[in-house]
């Protein structure tokens, strides 16, 4: 479908900000300690290009992207934690600016709710499994009644009342 | 003139699918033999009149028609033939033809095989279709007419958007599509039972090759997507849990749960409510994909309420069907007889257990992209839900599941023995075990979850060959015997084990990912760079001409030590009918990985290449692995137990008149 259409057109519209299409992040970017540089990108990819969709700055061309990207380095330079760094983009950008929303009030149910389907239907199951038994294993005094009626009649006889309704819902 | 006439051939249509939903339906009702006889007719006439209409428009497209808007917003006469055929669905008005299209030819395929079905079951099925169909029929004429004409006509067209001049891009919207509107089918099978009151496993034996055949489509669909996205957006990713991609990852969920659900009914006679709701989920989830999609919704909320007629129509098709569908649901669901028992330890349990991880996995895709749409709605706070929170919540509820899957696999039908199973797992487990060390010990780099990853794989794979085995194995039986034995089983038995074997080679090629080598690098003519095990030299940066597009491209020669193994040729195309550029990925494939290579910045005075390099060690695992799941998807629903369904129905002697 054109379901890529969307994505197809975000990313066109992407391009279009930055002048010159290119990708994320640009050679001269790119911090000269290994161990930083790869902070760098696992802490960019959690971070939001404002203006794209749904692009992290990692992913993303835009020059707001680049900012970002050159801010984050600058500021692992400077020795600043992630955390710390994060909780700077949030003052300054919001909580949009993170792709991974924090655990709030707000996002309560975005956190607990898929974990929330698996428990409930766990208890759903149970509860059924638990119901169904018991009207399985529990008969009437009636029921008892009709089976021992059953079984004091010969086979011969029995068989007919039991195996007509079967084939009847069969055809 | 053709394109008049397909304008009047979707109105006929519309009429056909009113038809389709009014008379059968009363006539299952009032059991009158001559209205649901009207059925299986009034369903091929719809198909044939939406197949005129799209074949008008597709020849509006091949001809280059531009005083067709549609034709000269989205096409250029110096096109390919093939992307005149596939603009035909690059666009919201085209693709909607074809959506509509598929679900004309499902109804078409339901009516031709539903000779043997059920009279009452085939006419509510159909009329059920019908609806949808009438439904789509009256949002295209209403709002989206792809046949509007265009005065004076234009010399020239558009041209299409470049992204969508693509191989992978041409066939992916039928794929999907497919499988979207293939779940209509479980959909009105769900909604026929439940007007019919009834529900058995002859229900679910004439559903489930239909949900197989969605499934498997979807899943081509996805794959292919995803294939697009890696080579063609420029930065390697394959799967980037867009809100686009969610929209036909939800369906997919819902339907793997579906596909297992239904066996346990045709099997055991149990799940039958779930199913039936499953069913219903479905393919409300597909109506939810295409109204995300194609409403304008995701880009903001406020971007939808400026445009909004056809968003609020879709959300009104939405809310009729799936409200609808789940309302009848509540109402006579308690009617339907609960079927079979069984012990929590057995095949059906493990396939409850499947269910509630897809389930909640599923859960997790839709709250996560939809929660940032209803926050901003309710209370004007933006936040961003973006891939690190499905990793964090996706992957703790599928990789449960994918571990149980041999497990599951193995378990006898109604009464499991857990310590049987796992005696008879115990080789696969072990192979796999020694199998994650080796991986632990040869590789380097990478999180340690990429071995057990990879161990995760060889588990899934061996786990359904040793299904395999220990169905066709028996002691002292010589290699012929049970190869033969092999061969003899039922082709579902091997669908199965090629699909879940499937999801094991897919979810190795995930983990391998994490070895992949990344190189950011500005390059001279000349200048050679170490990628993994290889060596990349920039040899120079030539323009070229493509048909409709202007190119520069970055010539590339990859080494294996001395040994020349291949070249790699990014570019940066600029289209001329619509100025625009993409990035043309470079790609290499050696076994199973591939060199990947993307340019940035090129046209600098000394010849030299901005590029980005990746050596992306088993990556194709990946889309195998999914072509694998579908192919099995498709041999399960070639089993005998589909075909043989047919003839016997067919003995029955119905009190209706032949057609």
């Amino acid at each position: 479908m054109s379901m890529r259409k969307l994505a197809a057109s975000g990313l066109i519209a992407a391009a279009l900000l930055a002048s010159a299409p290119a990708w994320a992040v640009n050679p001269d970017e790119v911090l000269p300690d290994p161990a930083m540089e790869a902070r760098a990108r696992a802490l960019s990819t959690e971070l939001r290009c404002l203006v794209c969709q749904n692009q992290s700055i990692d992913d993303s061309d835009a020059p707001l992207a680049r900012d970002l990207r050159v801010i984050v380095r600058e500021k692992i330079k400077a020795g600043e934690s992630d955390g710390a760094i994060k909780s700077y983009l949030v003052d300054r950008y919001g909580e949009f600016v993170l792709l991974k929303p924090s655990f709030s009030a707000r996002t309560a149910l975005l956190w607990a709710g898929p974990f929330a389907v698996l428990l409930g239907g766990v208890a759903v199951v149970w509860i059924n499994g638990r119901r169904r038994r018991d009207e399985v294993a529990t008969l009437s005094a009636e029921e008892e009644a009709a089976i021992r009626s059953l079984l004091d009649e010969t086979p011969a006889e029995s068989a007919s009342p039991v195996t007509s309704p079967r084939t009847g819902s069969r055809s | 003139m053709i394109v008049e006439l397909g304008h009047y051939a979707l109105v006929l249509a519309l009429a056909l699918s009113l038809v389709l939903t009014v008379i059968p339906a009363w006539g299952a009702h009032t059991r009158d033999a001559a209205l649901m006889g009207v059925a299986r007719p009034a369903a091929f006439a719809m198909l044939f009149f939406t197949a005129a209409s799209f074949v008008a428009l597709a020849a509006a497209y091949v001809g280059s028609d531009f005083s067709v808007l549609n034709v000269f917003q989205n096409s250029h006469s110096a096109k390919p033939l093939a992307y005149k055929i596939s603009g035909v669905w690059s666009n919201h008005e085209g693709s909607m033809l074809l959506w509509v299209l598929i679900l004309a030819i499902f109804a078409g395929l339901v009516a031709w095989r539903g000779a043997a079905m059920p009279r009452r079951l085939l006419s509510y099925v159909l009329s059920v279709q019908g609806a949808i169909a009438a439904a789509f029929f009256l949002f295209i004429l209403l709002t989206s007419n792809p046949f509007a004409r265009v005065m004076p006509a234009p010399f020239e067209g558009e041209g299409l958007n470049p992204l969508l001049q693509d191989p992978g891009l041409a066939i992916h919207p039928p794929l999907l599509y497919l499988g979207y509107v293939g779940f209509s089918v479980a959909f009105s099978f769900a909604v026929g039972a439940l007007l019919e009151g009834r529900i058995d496993a002859v229900w679910a034996r004439f559903v489930r090759p239909w949900t197989l055949l969605a499934w498997a489509f979807l899943t081509l669909g996805i794959a292919m997507g995803s294939y697009w996205a890696y080579y063609e957006l420029g930065w390697g990713g394959w799967w980037f849990w867009d809100p686009v991609e969610n929209a036909s990852l939800m369906p997919w969920l819902a339907g793997t749960a579906l596909v297992h659900s239904i066996v346990v009914m045709e099997k055991r006679d149990a799940l039958k409510v779930w199913t039936i709701l499953l069913s219903i989920l479905a393919f409300s989830l597909s109506l939810i994909g295409t109204f995300l999609v194609r409403s304008g919704v995701l880009t903001s909320v406020h971007s939808f309420a400026s445009d909004p007629a056809r968003g609020v129509f879709i959300l009104c098709i939405l809310v009729f069907f799936i409200g609808g569908g789940l309302t009848l649901f509540a109402w006579r669901a308690p009617v339907l007889r609960q079927g079979g028992l069984f012990a929590p330890v057995s095949r059906e349990g493990a396939l409850v257990l499947n269910n509630l991880f897809l389930a909640a996995a599923c859960a997790a895709v839709f709250i996560g992209t939809l929660y940032p749409l209803a926050l901003e709605a309710v209370t004007g706070a933006k936040i961003s839900v973006g891939p690190p929170f499905f990793e964090a919540t996706f992957l703790p509820l599928i990789v449960p599941l994918l571990l149980l899957v041999p497990v599951g696999q193995t378990l006898a039908w109604k009464r499991g023995d857990l310590l049987g199973v796992l005696q008879r797992l115990s080789a696969a487990f072990g192979l796999a075990f020694v199998g994650t060390i080796i991986v632990f010990a040869t590789t380097r780099g990478g999180p340690v979850a990429a071995p057990l990853g990879v161990g995760l794989g060889f588990w899934l794979i061996l786990g359904s060959l040793s299904e395999i085995t220990s169905r066709s194995h028996r002691r002292g039986a010589s290699v012929l015997t049970v190869l033969r034995r092999a061969a003899g089983l039922p082709r579902a038995a091997w669908g199965s084990a090629i699909a879940h074997a499937g999801v094991g080679v897919t979810v190795i090629g995930i983990a391998a990912t994490a070895w992949g080598v990344e190189r950011i690098a500005t390059l001279k003519p000349g200048e050679q760079i170490a990628l993994g095990p290889y060596q990349v030299t920039l040899e120079g940066v030539v323009p070229r001409n493509g048909p409709d597009y202007r190119e520069v491209a970055a010539l590339m020669v990859v080494r294996d030590g001395d040994r020349v193994i291949g070249r790699v040729e990014p570019g940066k195309r600029t289209f001329i009918a619509r100025t625009t550029a993409t990035s043309e990925a470079g790609l290499l494939t050696v076994g199973l990985g591939q060199i990947y290579a993307s340019v940035a910045e090129v046209g600098a005075a000394d010849g030299s290449a901005g590029v980005r390099l990746y050596w992306k060690p088993w990556v194709l695992l990946i889309w195998l692995g999914s072509v694998a799941m579908a192919a099995g998807g498709v041999l399960s629903l070639s089993d005998r137990r589909a075909r043989v369904a047919a003839p016997a129905r067919r003995a029955v002697p119905a009190a209706v008149p032949a057609e």
